[in-house]
């Protein structure tokens, strides 16, 4: 007699592969097709009311052919896309040690405050008498932006840190260009982030790169030896991709400003300096700040992001429109080049006023962490790297090594010689361990990278769970388990992707099948 | 402090794993001067329900575009967006994940992605579209970067009823890439002679349809002289749910199709983030900038999908790439791409239809209006009063009587001398009431 109101359980037998399935799912990892296959035009999942009858003033211009767009009711919808959802990894479901990305926890207070009606149901050109708050909101980013980083100004429009970067060299050209410079070269260190040089690029500039010295860093020499009359500005990443504060920073930036020429930095990897020390302090001139980064707006799967840029003195007067200005009845927006308080403006770099609602979440990250938590939180990200370093260096390889880390740990893969395991594969096992794989193949100045940025999210158990893998993966592939490498990922949503086919032949958007001529009547 | 999960304990045993005898000793390349700054003039940490007074009381300063009759347009809409957009793009897969690097952990992604790209197309009449840029506007400016790369040609014309930030927007990036703009003037009643501006240094025709008055622009005879004239025709919109109900500017000979997204599934945000569409012909891929998903298949033979077409991006190609995007909207596009497959063909037709006939209407109302003149012929969901007096006074006014009237044209072009225009948008959410609001303030505002 069945006591426990269970059913009887089939005994578990073991061995042998796996029964195939008739729809090809597998319990709760399920197959979805394209909207395209699913989806039907005469379907829809939003009930409208009906226009009625009325005479369109189209002037002829009315569509004729189909859309072509599939529709799905609701609860198709919520299926399909939750369905998709659980394909992917984010950092709510593990440690993801993306090295130069700063993938840290994403409070949902910030999605709370940003969707409150003040603030994601204003529009951007009401009269400014009805959005004093959302001014207000921006100048008091503005102010934390400046106290951490001791600059002029802040460019609050750019909408992302690639954005921010064209910003801040624009503004560069724009004060050789008022000074009467003609300057056409950018230095570029060869560690820098690949929107570096095509930032520079962008904007006409050449672009000279520098090499790194045998410790990772930027060798103040070489700067000076290719700081000519031509340089308009250094790209500076500080602390560097290597995961290296650049100790030399003043003196470069000395010899920067001494030749004429202004100092940009890149402020990727902020969240490691963050309340440690401001960079107006270093000689800096212009640098973004990747608020999807360093102050925790999601990164929503590649995006939408935030990159004010903040200024010097010597950069200040430059910045673009619009500028907030208070005057005796409050806010004011400066939106047109040439007005008062933007006379020097370089000009706009996109519509409308930047990226509200990642400005609102910024700013609720910051007065939750206060100046104490952000403190806290720069010195747990390096403390939580250089831990890494110090658990990992007996069985992978260590460049740089003699210096401290700061947020982020590299490695290179001296440590796989011999093994016929490449630095792919080491990702690619992480990931049948459960982790998203940190960054590999950068920075390009070591050979097979792995840049490992735990950020300060991770609790100590978090942190030993992941060094345990790693080790354990390294004493794998040394031990010649090839195939627990070579086929990885076994447990993923899809095996390795032929990244070469999609590129020789490259389908781009979904076609409708075409009919087999015998089948089309 | 409730982010940081590492204890005091945790930390001393970290530092003594590796071997330093403090965690300012891990900062020691920092000039020891500069290290610690003060911060005095920033607070300390506060609990969530601190927060939530401090931007709560911020929010309250501003008044929603839902509390009043609503009819600002002018580049941004508020449409309503269904409660289940807005719940699915904050799963935690989608909103807390990265850039699709690692493909067998992104499917999700990706796959939206190529749908997303692919709707675009459908949208645009286009034949690829890629996975989003930041918004309209720069999505326009780095069309015309891209049209100079392909004709190899360095000097865009620029429509004179081409949104005012767009224009600058252009206007600001080629100047400093050494490019040439001729930017021509605004003609608000429509019927602006663009073709005598096209020679044979041209390298691309920049024109928005429905342009920032709110016309509807005939684009084949442009696309007809720009291309034997050996340029490109770039189409600009700024509101996405005219394709619903107007011919694609892909059907009317557009080579770049570029445009505001937000008007489907994104907020209005005080401008941001939104997303940016931007799509073209097939021959000209590889001289696009941003990111695109393609289709391939996995190890197995599963189909699956990647980032495709990677030597054109900085992470590769650095100083030879199409454009330095990275971070681009990939979470507006999902919400862009939730909603558009909500609405479908049926849904999208009958929204952009509700849309047309509530400006029709409003249009009505407010040409009744003394003293007030609608100078569109047609227009798809907005269009240009002229108003006596200034512009920027009325609206002003209007806002003090608890309606948000539109858009003063002298807001976005201020030198342009047209101080008496007004853009007013209607959309599905303007009711009858919302209508006679508007006119009753409208004629005291006049009297």
């Amino acid at each position: 007699m069945n006591r426990e109101g269970r059913g009887a359980t089939t005994p578990i037998t073991t061995g042998g592969a796996a029964p195939h399935t008739f729809t090809g799912n597998r319990a709760l990892e399920l197959e979805e097709g394209l909207i395209f296959e699913i989806g039907r035009t005469d379907v829809t999942g939003v009930d409208i009311e009906d226009a009625g009858d009325f005479t369109p003033r189209l002037g002829g211009h009315e569509r004729k052919a189909d859309l072509g767009l599939p529709g799905l009711a609701e609860p198709e919808a919520m299926r399909h896309y939750v369905r998709l959802s659980r394909m992917n990894y984010g950092i709510d479901s593990g440690l993801f040690p993306l090295g130069s990305c700063t993938m840290k926890h994403n409070p949902r207070l910030n999605e709370k405050m940003a969707r409150l009606p003040g603030f994601a149901d204003v529009h951007p050109l009401q009269p400014v008498s009805t959005v004093q708050g959302a001014l207000a909101l921006i100048k008091e980013l503005s102010r934390w932006l400046l106290s951490l980083t001791g600059m002029e100004a802040v460019a609050f429009t750019p909408k992302a840190g690639a954005h921010g970067e064209l910003c801040g060299m624009m503004a560069i050209k724009a004060a050789h260009i008022a000074n009467g410079q003609k300057r056409h070269i950018v230095l570029v260190p060869e560690s820098a982030h690949g929107t570096n040089p095509a930032t520079a690029a962008l904007i006409g500039y050449e672009v000279k790169s520098i090499p790194a010295r045998a410790d990772g860093t930027v060798d103040p020499a070489a700067v000076k030896a290719a700081l000519t009359p031509e340089v308009a500005a250094l790209m500076l990443t500080n602390p560097n991709t290597c995961g290296l504060f650049e100790r030399d920073v003043v003196e470069i930036a000395e010899a920067v400003h001494a030749a004429g020429a202004y100092f940009y930095a890149d402020g990727a990897n902020f969240n490691a300096i963050l309340g440690k020390v401001k960079v107006g302090e270093l000689g800096v001139d212009a640098m973004h700040i990747n608020l999807h980064k360093t102050f925790s707006t999601p990164h929503g799967g590649g995006g939408p992001g935030a990159g004010p840029v903040v200024l010097s003195k010597a950069l200040a007067p430059f910045a673009p429109v619009p500028a907030i200005v208070a005057d005796g009845s409050g806010l004011k927006l400066v939106e047109d080049e040439g007005e008062a308080g933007a006379e020097q403006a370089l000009g706009r770099m996109s519509a409308f006023h930047g990226q509200m609602g990642m400005f609102v979440r910024a700013l609720a990250w910051m007065l939750s962490h206060g100046a104490d938590g952000m403190k806290q939180a720069s010195e747990d990200a390096v403390l939580s790297a250089n831990y890494i370093r110090a658990c990992l260096g007996d069985v992978m390889s260590v460049p740089f090594g003699e210096r401290p880390a700061m947020h982020e740990a590299l490695f290179d893969d001296a440590w796989l010689e011999g093994t016929g395991l490449s630095t792919l594969d080491i990702a690619k096992a992480l990931i049948d361990e459960g982790y998203h794989p940190m960054t590999v193949y950068f920075p390009l100045v070591v050979h097979g990278a792995m840049l490992i940025e735990p950020t300060e999210s991770e609790s100590k158990a978090s942190l030993d769970l992941f060094i345990g893998a790693l080790r354990d993966l390294a004493f794998a592939a040394k031990a010649g388990e090839k195939e627990r490498f070579l086929g990885a990922p076994h447990y993923a949503p899809r095996r390795r992707l032929d990244e070469t086919r999609a590129a020789r032949a490259p389908v781009l958007r979904w076609v409708k099948p075409q009919p087999l001529p015998e089948a089309a009547e | 402090m409730r982010y940081l999960p590492l204890t005091p304990e945790d930390r001393t045993e970290m530092l003594a794993r590796i071997g330093a005898p403090s965690v300012d000793a891990l900062f020691a390349d920092i000039p020891a001067a500069k290290l610690n700054p003060a911060l005095a003039d920033l607070p300390a940490h506060k609990t969530e329900l601190a927060v939530e007074r401090t931007l709560g009381a911020l929010s309250a300063r501003n008044v929603p575009a839902g509390s009043v009759p609503f009819f600002v347009g002018a580049g941004a809409y508020r449409h309503h967006v269904p409660a289940t957009v807005d719940h699915l793009i904050q799963r935690s897969e989608f909103l807390t994940s990265y850039t699709p690097y690692q493909p067998e952990i992104a499917q999700g992604t990706l796959q939206y992605l190529f749908e997303f790209q692919t709707q675009v197309g459908e949208l645009t009449g286009m034949e690829v579209a890629n996975a989003s840029m930041y918004d309209g506007s720069t999505a326009a400016a780095e069309a015309v970067l891209m049209a100079h790369r392909v004709t190899k040609r360095r000097k865009a014309v620029v429509a004179g009823n081409v949104h005012p930030h767009y224009r600058e927007t252009i206007a600001t990036l080629s100047r400093y890439a050494d490019d040439a703009v001729v930017a021509l003037s605004p003609v608000p009643q429509g019927g602006e002679d663009i073709l005598s501006a096209i020679d044979g240094e041209t390298s691309c025709v920049v024109v928005q349809s429905p342009d920032v008055f709110g016309n509807i622009v005939d684009l084949k005879p442009i696309a007809e002289k720009a291309h034997a004239a050996g340029a490109l025709l770039i189409a600009v919109f700024t509101e996405v749910v005219s394709l619903g109900l107007i011919e694609p500017p892909g059907a009317q000979g557009a080579d770049i199709v570029v445009g505001e997204g937000q008007s489907i599934g994104n907020p209005l945000t005080f401008g941001g983030p939104y997303v940016g569409l931007f799509a073209t012909r097939q021959k000209y891929v590889r001289q696009m900038p941003g990111r695109l998903a393609g289709e391939t298949v996995d190890a197995s033979g599963k189909r699956g999908f990647v980032l495709t077409l990677s030597t054109r991006e900085q992470h590769i190609r650095r100083e030879k790439a199409t454009s330095n995007i990275c971070t681009n909207s990939g979470l507006c596009a999902l919400a862009f791409t939730i909603h558009l497959t909500l609405l479908g063909e049926t849904g999208l037709r009958k929204l952009a239809r509700l849309n047309h006939a509530n400006a029709c209407k409003l249009a009505d109302k407010l040409s009744a209006v003394p003293g007030v003149q609608v100078l569109n012929g047609a227009f798809f969901n907005e269009f240009t009063i002229r108003v006596p007096g200034k512009a920027a006074d009325v609206i002003e006014k209007l806002a003090a009587k608890g309606v948000l009237g539109g858009v003063p044209y002298a807001r976005l072009a201020p030198k342009a001398g047209l101080d008496d225009l007004i853009l007013v948008a209607a959309t599905e959410i303007n009711t009858d009431e919302d209508r006679a609001a508007y006119e009753a303030a409208l004629k005291e505002v006049l009297a």
